[in-house]
């Protein structure tokens, strides 16, 4: 369980959230979309307990798996010693990890599919084997809470299916709470039970996937045309898909 | 030792590699020491000083009588011993720092420290203390500057990395300042040389006594930062990663600067400024066993060490006058630290 309530956030006069309240439930998964600029970041900072509320509050456990957008430069440590990292809250300052802890490491590495980076060099990864290990760090952390910043914008369409999977994976048990911030619609249709729109003008939108990934909340978020589609999946299942109509093409 | 030029090795190292690598640090270090103990105007067999030495531990009451005896145990072991704990100091509060900035240009120095612990050290001398009290003054002011870098690089009770090189520069700068002050209204025949040779560093001086003096505060901060060694590698990602992980970087980031503070006034009370080691050495080691301060840690310490020691031997057997340590330092550091620059960000570039 995570969430703000009624949390505003200043930057000068102007209000980047303003009384935005939300919480998703253990075993439920939350897409977080809106425009550039619109304070999607900073909800996400907000939500993390990175970011100072100017009123309101948040609730969230102790220890939030975070997987950031992009892991910190020079971090040339071994794959299996930045997943360890996650256990360092259990540690305390002058701690070291004990076997049990890479025991821990090495299952979350198996968790995501990949463990034969272990023995890697973590700056030497590509950008899409490098989230899987931070997405590995952010379970062994044993978090009941995962929030993710913009999973999928740096990989390519082959990456994005297989964090999807490792998404929709991870929510299947519904043990855990995620989050995730996102710019395509798609991934919120994939991996998401709820959406919590960041509105240009007016209220955000909260609720789920089906109400509110929907063409006309989407042109009003972002202000292009959008079709709301469904195909036969690969399982023959239909699956809804978004498009937008870029550049006046006629969409679907 | 360093193959500054060859292909870019792979810093991932095995356990046994770890171990054999700690082994050799080792060795290298004792080595090291040994030919410090022997060379000299009155050299001594290595057998001999092995032998004086195992006396000395095994019937430590005895008296010291003969010539070499008095010249191993008395001369030559204080100033081995204080060198190799200053190179050691030296090196790991380089490596923790390095490590804390996340920026590998970062060495004992930024943070003011050193300045301003020559500032007390100046002062002392200046005024006509000597002996003890000057290690406190020494102490003192290297403490102070911390502090004083602490409150300016401190907005909205919480603190920058960036702030806190920029402090640093300032509070250095400062003090620098005030060094020159005092250099300059000196006595030019009395007061003004031995400021001027204290501050470019020597062991000349060493004895036991100094190092009680300066080894159990040495020793505690070492053995903390020794501690923190895991916390480092948290501490060496962004802020954000870090207190996702559960740290308070902010907070944490200040106990490393303390006990750097501590292991460096101590270091400089009994040593003065000895530059280029903290950076250089640190630099060295990452290319043997790799980033992680675990390793980094302990193996930084043994090359510290045993480089400080030859560095030393060097300044007091090459010419018939001791050469001052720091001049060494930097004719050494200085082109190995070029080379080991462009090997790094030819590695950057290649990967």
């Amino acid at each position: 369980m995570i969430g703000l309530h009624d949390a505003t956030v200043r930057f000068g006069p102007r209000a980047v959230l303003d009384r935005l309240s939300f919480s998703v439930a253990r075993g439920r998964s939350l897409a977080l979309l809106g425009p550039n600029g619109r304070g999607k970041t900073t909800a996400l900072r907000a939500l993390l307990g990175f970011q100072r509320l100017d009123s309101g509050s948040r609730r969230a456990p102790p220890i939030v798996g975070y997987v950031p957008q992009y892991a910190s430069s020079n971090q040339s440590y071994l794959v299996r010693d930045v997943v360890v990292m996650g256990r360092a809250a259990g540690l305390g300052i002058f701690g070291q990890p004990r076997p049990a802890d890479y025991t821990a490491a090495a299952e979350a590495l198996a968790r995501v599919g990949a463990a034969r980076f272990a023995s890697h060099r973590f700056d030497r990864l590509s950008g899409g084997e490098r989230q899987l290990v931070l997405m590995a760090r952010a379970l062994a952390t044993g978090a009941d809470v995962l929030v993710l910043d913009e999973p999928g914008s740096a990989l390519d369409l082959h990456n994005q299916s297989r964090l999807l999977h490792l998404l929709a994976d991870l929510r299947a048990p519904r043990d855990r709470t995620i989050v995730f911030t996102t710019h395509d619609p798609n991934h919120a249709l994939a991996a998401a039970d709820d959406a919590l729109l960041l509105m240009p003008q007016g209220p955000p939108l909260f609720g789920p996937v089906a109400d509110t990934i929907v063409p006309g909340a989407l042109e009003q978020l972002y202000g292009v045309p959008m079709r709301l589609v469904e195909l036969p999946g690969p399982d023959g299942a239909p699956h809804r898909a978004v498009l937008p109509a870029f550049a006046g093409q006629r969409a679907a | 030792m360093i193959d500054a030029v060859g292909d870019v090795t792979e810093a991932v190292v095995t356990p046994r590699g770890w171990a054999g690598t700690a082994m050799a640090l080792t060795l290298l270090l004792v080595g090291c020491v040994l030919v410090s103990l022997c060379v000299g105007r009155f050299a001594v067999s290595p057998q001999r000083a092995i032998e004086v030495l195992w006396q000395a531990l095994t019937a430590p009451g005895r008296a010291i009588e003969a010539m070499d005896e008095r010249i191993v145990l008395l001369v030559r072991t204080p100033r081995v011993v204080l060198a190799a704990l200053a190179g050691a100091a030296l090196a790991i509060t380089g490596a923790a720092l390095q490590g804390v900035f996340r920026n590998p240009l970062v060495s004992p120095e930024v943070l003011g420290i050193s300045q301003g612990a020559a500032f007390g050290g100046a002062l002392s001398i200046f005024v006509g203390i000597w002996g003890l009290p000057l290690l406190g003054m020494v102490f003192a002011a290297g403490l102070s500057a911390l502090v004083f870098v602490g409150l300016i690089a401190r907005v909205d009770g919480r603190t920058e990395i960036i702030t806190v090189i920029l402090s640093g520069m300032v509070v250095g700068s400062l003090f620098s300042a005030l060094l020159s002050l005092i250099q300059f209204v000196a006595d030019p025949n009395s007061s003004l040389p031995a400021i001027v040779y204290w501050l470019m560093g020597s062991f000349s001086t060493a004895t036991w006594e100094r190092v009680l003096i300066a080894a159990p505060v040495l020793l505690a901060g070492l053995g903390l930062l020794w501690g923190m060694r895991f916390r480092l590698n948290i501490l060496s990602l962004d802020d954000s990663e870090a207190r996702s992980l559960g740290a308070r970087p902010d907070l944490e980031r200040w106990v490393v600067f303390a006990l750097v503070a501590l292991v460096v006034g101590s270091q400089v009370a009994v040593s003065g400024i000895v530059g280029w080691v903290g950076l250089v050495i640190p630099h060295a080691t990452r290319l043997l066993v790799g980033h992680d301060h675990r390793r980094l840690l302990p193996a930084s310490a043994l090359l510290g060490a045993g480089f400080m020691v030859i560095i030393d031997t060097l300044a007091r057997t090459v010419t018939a006058a001791e050469i001052p340590l720091g001049v060494l330092t930097a004719i050494v550091g200085a082109p190995v630290f070029a080379l080991l620059l462009r090997r790094h960000f030819g590695e950057r570039s290649s990967s």
